[in-house]
């Protein structure tokens, strides 16, 4: 196979767009650069194949270095309302009419889990439009939905390019998209596959049949540890209000306001800050199980104090009685606030639970905040 | 590498059942990333209801209609969100599974 490197330059060829006389699976951008001026293919693709319903893009099942930097891109958030692909329909190996269909997010990073996942099996991957966010996301929103799955079916002659009658799609997909309804209208019965597309070969090779460990979302400590970059950049700008804030108050004495106490006292203060979101945002999100109690706030407190233990010991030995107490209600207020953010994070939160969590911790968190503030601003006299 | 077993709040779940009516297909069960329902005697019953996350993919797949929940998102910062604009609480984190 020709290396997509040497041709294949920037982005997107619709796959269901391309010129219906294009011939069997060739290296692809050759084709597609020759046939349509203006566009170019993904590096991913590495051929085309001649179906009934037109050409469709062959796609490569390893990732490469691009795909590895991009996926550590999402992982600290950088670029991800952009990392989508056309949505329409792809193929993996070398499917035929009788190879089964999976249904896929057009989200990159899905995307390359799937085709990934399946290297080494034939399948056809019907891409559909969440508008680059991920499957269960997405089918939260209701944007991998009953009605795009329809649409996606009509739009790629799927009826034509295979035999059979069974979309396979993934069960995280399923608070979006109503089987029954997508049989009424398409034809095409909706098999819910795991959960996990690391499983999808098992599934396939068990024909069709998950195992309950298949249809179980877990929170491994690895699966945790993935999110906390996440956590911390999504912190940015809350931690920039902070410290403007801090370096308002931290000014404030004697001399009403003065910039040279703002720029000793802030700066001390700015940091048990982060210490706090720190232990919010990533110390909580791996110790999430042992952790005592239910509310993720409460063990965001719990590791505030902690924290707030650790400063006094080390860095901020010395302190005023207030200026300790002060301390201690700042980081654990924002410990337990940033680690309160991690319930949307988290795969076994409700709603009803966390609206229920944030009406018992807010006015606790906020009243803790405000007593700190204070209690920092009497030691300025 | 515990992780199977965590739990959120108790008796929280806005998830109903009417069990009169349900005609035993099963994909309640098929859908469901938490083991709240089984099936018995071509019945689905409801065996962890506070692990019910509130996704409402049983409800929706639910050919006989059965299933009723009040689905939603979970962010705090949304749910922040909806209190002050007075709107459903919607995530505006673009996507990952780190959201929502």
């Amino acid at each position: 196979m020709q290396d997509p490197e040497d041709c294949c330059q920037s982005k997107t060829v619709s796959p269901n767009a391309g010129p219906a006389d294009r011939g069997p699976a060739q290296p692809c951008c050759a084709q597609a650069a020759e046939e349509k001026p203006g566009f170019a293919c993904y590096p991913f693709v590495i051929g085309w194949l001649d179906t009934a319903a037109g050409p469709v893009p062959q796609v490569s099942s390893g990732l490469d270095s691009r795909d590895r930097l991009g996926r550590w891109a999402m992982r600290w958030g950088i670029g991800r309302s952009r990392y989508q692909i056309t949505p329409g329909l792809y193929a993996v190996g070398q499917p035929d009419h009788l190879s089964p269909v999976l249904v896929s997010a057009n989200y990159k990073l899905s995307f390359d889990c799937l085709r990934s996942a399946i290297a080494g099996l034939s399948a056809w991957v019907l891409v559909i439009d969440t508008k680059g966010v991920n499957v269960w996301c997405a089918a939260g929103k209701g944007t991998f939905g009953t009605a795009e799955i329809i649409f996606r079916c009509h739009n790629s002659h799927l009826d034509k390019v295979v035999r059979h009658k069974r979309l396979i799609v993934p069960q995280l997909g399923a608070p979006g998209v109503a089987a029954h309804k997508v049989r009424q209208d398409t034809g095409f019965s909706v098999t819910y596959g795991p959960v996990r597309a690391a499983d999808i070969p098992e599934f396939i090779a068990g024909g069709m049949q998950a195992t309950a460990a298949m249809r179980r979302v877990s929170f491994t400590t690895r699966e945790r540890l993935i999110l906390t970059p996440v956590e911390i950049t999504g912190m940015r700008k809350p931690v920039l209000y902070m410290a403007v804030a801090l370096l308002l108050l931290g000014g404030i004495g004697d001399n009403i306001f003065s910039i040279n106490a703002a720029w000793s006292r802030a700066p001390g203060a700015i940091f048990a800050g982060l210490a706090g979101v720190l232990s919010g945002a990533v110390i909580m999100p791996i110790l999430l199980p042992w952790l005592p109690g239910r509310l993720f706030s409460a063990k965001g407190a719990l590791l505030g104090i902690i924290m707030s233990t650790v400063l006094c010991l080390t860095l901020y030995r010395g302190m005023t009685f207030p200026g300790l107490v002060a301390l201690y209600l700042f980081v654990s207020s924002v410990s337990s606030y940033t680690a309160m953010n991690f319930t949307g994070s988290s795969t076994f939160t409700s709603p009803s639970g966390v609206e229920k969590e944030m009406r018992r911790s807010i006015p606790l968190q906020v009243g803790a905040l405000l007593t700190a503030g204070a209690l920092w601003l009497t030691t300025a006299f | 590498m515990k992780s199977a077993g965590l739990r959120y709040l108790k008796n929280v779940s806005t998830l109903q059942f009417d069990e009169t009516r349900c005609i035993g297909c099963g994909v309640c069960a098929d859908v469901c990333p938490h083991g709240v329902f089984v099936i018995r005697d071509s019945l689905a019953q409801i065996v962890e209801r506070d692990a019910c996350i509130e996704c409402g993919g049983c409800a929706l797949n639910c050919p006989a209609e059965v299933l009723q929940v009040k689905a939603g998102v979970g962010c705090a910062s949304a749910i922040i969100k909806g209190w002050l604009t007075g709107s459903e609480p919607n995530c505006d984190c673009s996507n990952d599974s780190g959201c929502c």
